[in-house]
């Protein structure tokens, strides 16, 4: 028999959610009432620092045109692999009837004009299907909020969301100045003039000019502030698939990561963290290591509310310096933690299951009467361990301090934290702190943290005029991570006799990412009043007509930090809800695939996304002995991901053999962009289902490196098909993230098809 | 002192025997195509060639290298035109973060040196190295282009 339901808060909560939402709103509304008319314009006029060479021309915040011709756009948000040096200039270039071959990226510098405004307005605990006007409201003043604050930031699938209304903007506010400079320069009406592939044409004479031609003069003219964006119907560029304009340098070896800055006078660090989460330094003796060849100092680095206490070997070379660290004799206090492991965690996480401290995300109609007495009653618990991000290229800083100012070099998510931070860490005004961004090896969100800049500028600032450079080996990495949350998760469903679910229970159990990143980055601020939607995402805004329903969830605080983990709360939600729903399908006696589409009817993207999946993977076609199939849909950031995974069981283990993917993001504007981040995501998703787990015994992680912390190689790479569904710019979604929620639902509802076992815990173990 | 080639010109470098071939690539030639990520022989983002055999190089002392010949990255390309694999990484876009990518053009590049048209598991078996991002499958069929137009 299933256990009574855990008994739910008081309704008090609610009204308590209301207020706080509420105060948001009339702080955000304030905000657009102060900014509003100055903001419009500002997204098109330069910032002062924006600088050009002499025979460059800046036309807007985000253009600069070279008297050869070349269009250099300013990209504000960080390349790690998704393309957006690609997709951001494509927006501009669209707008400027520019020809692409002469288009060219250069990283943006950090000044409010480029911040990202769209990551805060998904941020608010709304449903994204939520039309209220309380949702709505809370949306644009989040938005407004995100604009006003101006924090540059690359995540939650929102580069090419925000970017669509400025850059679009930017680029057809550029091209009205050129057409006019064009009409002065020929003496001619600007109506007669027409622009194809960066060249300006008045066809009654034949008379052209090139926009290289043109730039300079363009630029003496008023930025006009009325100019609209072309109907998507007349797109040229956007939709297309042009080559990505980062590959070339990433295939000989000339594309500059943070750790390929190289510096005159530049010296390396080696850095041992607290092995305990929150332990400290007790002592050390760095004798040996001093007397090492190349070594010029053996210091220690006090933990700060972003970064753990250490012990830092500086040297000539690298490997000087990583040779003296293991010469270092270390004694850590390692603090309260010390004791902490995962089976305690877990076990403590059993118990919450059934706790009295919850917050509703998501209620509608009454479970109550449904769980009453109903014909059947389905209940399941389910669990995920920590993730790391194991970014391929291991965390690293380079930062120099002098005179007051300092200079930073790093792969970050967000160049504008790294400005305050490096200004908190050296002790100056941020204004005097120069960031530079180069290529991310690899972010995930977990170049979202601050921890090596606090530690890297720390040094530099004990070292004045000399740059540093901090290296984490990739041990540092894996047990010095931000993870992805453990969580755990409880359902209870109802059917009805003709295998209708009239009540959905779902309870999940875990820490807050956005609590934790905020008290690491803003102590003052951390406070568990704020509800952190990015916990229930993917349980507390199904898509499926679910009429009586429960969605809460469970706060944890523990010691082990945890952050965003590329798709976030989805990355366990949706392959709980989706292997539970599976469940729900097997006790009503029905096809998987049919049941989820049965509760899709009022749905028609979804059902599109999922019926697409289903054909192109053969949905009905027999398999061979021993093979599975298994299918799971999500909508994450905004666009809908279906897949099917085919699945055989060899030597004990699962051998994923093929996934069909179908994904809507409302308008694929690079389609092989699209492509290439549903494989990724994909396979980032499979490598958790397959293998993820960081676990803590005695208060440390217990896995170090690629062998104890596997990935995914080519040899397990199934055949990954994606179909692609555009069902409108006005529907546009993120594409970085997406991918990864259905992959483990999806292989794992497979082997239930080939084993009769279901999978409630990740990794897989058969 | 250790003298050897890189890249088809002389070196010698004035570094600790053990400071494994990676960094001297990286710190003391300034080549830094050829990238950290293990430490351990376990990702393959570090690998060379050392006498025309794929090798991970964050473990391969410098003293170990007296005398060899070892290729980088950076000595791909010929004539000013690129290697036929890295075009073919062109063609099939394969990149994306592309931290991983010097190491793994340079262990297909080998593969496809000894066995000009290798089979699926060949090459299961030989492109062990690890890329976050997943580009495997656009490696493949680059791997897979590239075998058709020598087969």
């Amino acid at each position: 028999m299933p256990s009574a339901l855990p008994t739910p808060a008081k309704p008090r909560s609610k009204w308590r959610r209301r207020f706080l939402i509420t105060a948001g709103v009339i702080g955000g509304a304030m905000a657009v009432g102060l900014w509003r008319l100055y903001r419009e314009r500002d997204r098109l006029t330069p910032p002062a620092p924006l600088r050009a060479r002499e025979s460059e021309a800046i036309l807007t915040a985000w253009i600069k045109i070279a008297t050869d011709g070349r269009v250099v756009v300013q990209v504000p948000r960080q390349e790690m692999g998704q393309g957006v040096m690609t997709a951001l200039p494509m927006l501009v270039a669209e707008e400027l009837d520019a020809d692409f071959a002469q288009v060219h990226f250069e990283q943006a510098l950090v000044d409010p004009v480029y911040a990202n405004a769209t990551l805060l307005g998904d941020g608010v605990p709304f449903r994204p299907d939520d039309e209220s006007w309380l949702g709505a409201i809370a949306r644009v003043s989040q938005f407004k909020v995100g604009e006003v604050l101006g924090v540059m930031a690359t995540g939650g699938s929102t580069s090419v969301r925000d970017a669509w209304e400025p850059m679009r903007r930017a680029g057809a506010t550029a091209r009205a100045m050129l057409l006019q400079a064009a009409a002065n320069k020929l003496g001619v009406a600007i109506t007669e003039c027409t622009v194809s592939k960066g060249i300006v044409e008045h066809a009654r004479s034949g008379r052209r000019a090139g926009f290289g031609e043109l730039a300079l003069e363009a630029a003496r003219l008023p930025i006009p502030s009325d100019v609209a964006p072309k109907d998507p119907a007349r797109f040229t560029l956007l939709g297309q698939s042009p080559q990505r304009l980062d590959i070339p340098v990433k295939v000989d070896g000339t594309a500059q990561f943070g750790m390929d800055v190289r510096l005159p006078n530049m010296v390396y660090a080696a850095i041992a963290q607290c092995p305990v989460f929150g332990g400290s330094l007790k002592s050390f003796n760095g004798d040996k290591a001093r007397a090492r060849p190349g070594v010029k100092g053996v210091l220690a680095l006090p933990a700060t509310s972003t970064s753990a206490a250490a012990v830092v070997a500086i040297a000539q070379h690298y490997w000087q310096a990583r040779s003296a660290l293991a010469e270092i004799e270390i004694s850590w206090d390692e603090g309260p933690n010390a004791a902490h492991n995962t089976a305690q965690q877990r076990s403590r996480y059993e118990s919450l299951l059934a706790s009295d401290e919850v917050r509703i995300y998501d209620e509608a109609g009454s479970i109550d009467t449904a769980f009453a007495s109903p014909p059947r009653l389905l209940e399941a618990d389910y669990f995920v361990p920590y993730l790391a991000h194991a970014t391929m290229e291991p965390i690293n800083c380079t930062a120099v301090v002098r005179d007051g100012s300092c200079e930073v070099w790093v792969g970050n998510q967000s160049p504008t934290l790294v400005q305050w931070y490096a200004a908190k860490a050296a002790g100056i005004d941020s204004a005097n702190v120069t960031v530079h961004t180069p290529f991310l090896g690899g972010g995930f969100g977990r170049r979202a943290e601050m921890d090596v800049v606090m530690q890297t500028v720390m040094l530099a600032a004990k070292l004045p005029d000399t740059p540093v450079q901090l290296i984490w080996s990739r041990e540092e990495d894996i047990q010095h991570d931000v993870y992805r949350p453990m969580a755990m998760a409880k359902f209870r469903a109802a059917l009805d006799s003709a295998g209708n679910v009239t009540a959905w229970y779902n309870r999940i159990v875990g820490q807050s990412c956005t609590g934790g990143l905020t008290a690491r980055l803003l102590p003052a601020a951390a406070s568990d009043a704020m509800k952190d939607k990015t916990n229930v995402d993917g349980a507390f805004d199904l898509p499926y007509a679910l009429p009586n329903r429960k969605v809460e969830h469970v706060l944890t605080h523990e010691p082990v930090p945890v952050g965003f983990w590329r798709s976030v709360g989805h990355s366990y939600n949706a392959f709980f809800t989706e292997c539970f729903l599976d469940e729900c399908a097997d006790a009503a006696g029905q096809d998987p695939y049919e049941f989820r589409r049965a509760l899709l009817k009022e749905r028609p993207r979804h059902w599109t996304v999922l019926e697409t999946a289903a054909r192109k993977a053969g949905w009905d076609n027999s398999l061979p002995p021993g093979v599975g199939r298994g299918i799971a849909l999500a909508e994450s950031f905004h666009t809908i991901v279906a897949q099917v995974a085919e699945v055989e069981v060899r030597d004990n283990a699962p051998v994923v053999r093929r996934i069909v993917c179908a994904v809507d993001c409302g308008f694929a504007m690079h389609p092989d962009i699209v492509v290439a981040q549903m494989e990724s995501g994909i396979l980032f998703g499979l490598t958790a289902a397959l293998f993820g787990e960081i676990t803590l015994e005695q208060g440390r992680v217990q896995q170090s490196n690629f062998p104890s912390y596997e990935m995914v190689r080519l040899a397990q790479t199934p055949e990954i098909e994606v179909h692609i569904v555009n069902s409108g710019v006005e529907h546009l979604g993120g594409i970085g993230e997406p991918g990864t929620p259905p992959v483990a639902p999806a292989v794992c509802n497979a082997l239930f098809a080939v084993t009769g076992k279901r999978i409630r815990e990740l990794p897989i173990r058969l | 002192m250790v003298s050897f080639t890189v890249n088809a010109q002389a070196v010698q470098v004035d570094a600790e025997p053990d400071t494994p071939l990676l960094w001297v690539l990286r710190d003391y030639l300034n080549l830094t195509g050829t990238k950290f990520g293990c430490g351990v022989a376990a990702c393959g983002a570090c690998t060379v060639h050392l006498d025309g055999q794929p090798s991970r190089s964050c473990v391969v002392p410098v003293s170990a290298c007296e005398g060899k010949e070892v290729t980088t990255i950076e000595g791909l390309a010929h004539d000013g035109g690129l290697h036929p694999v890295q075009q073919a990484w062109i063609d099939h876009q394969v990149p994306q973060c592309g931290y991983c990518q010097s190491g793994m053009i340079m262990a297909v590049v080998a593969l496809l040196a000894a066995k000009a048209n290798p089979s699926e598991d060949d090459v299961a078996a030989a492109i062990t190295n690890v890329c976050r991002c997943g580009t495997y499958p656009r490696v493949k069929r680059a791997i897979r282009a590239l075998a058709s137009t020598t087969a």
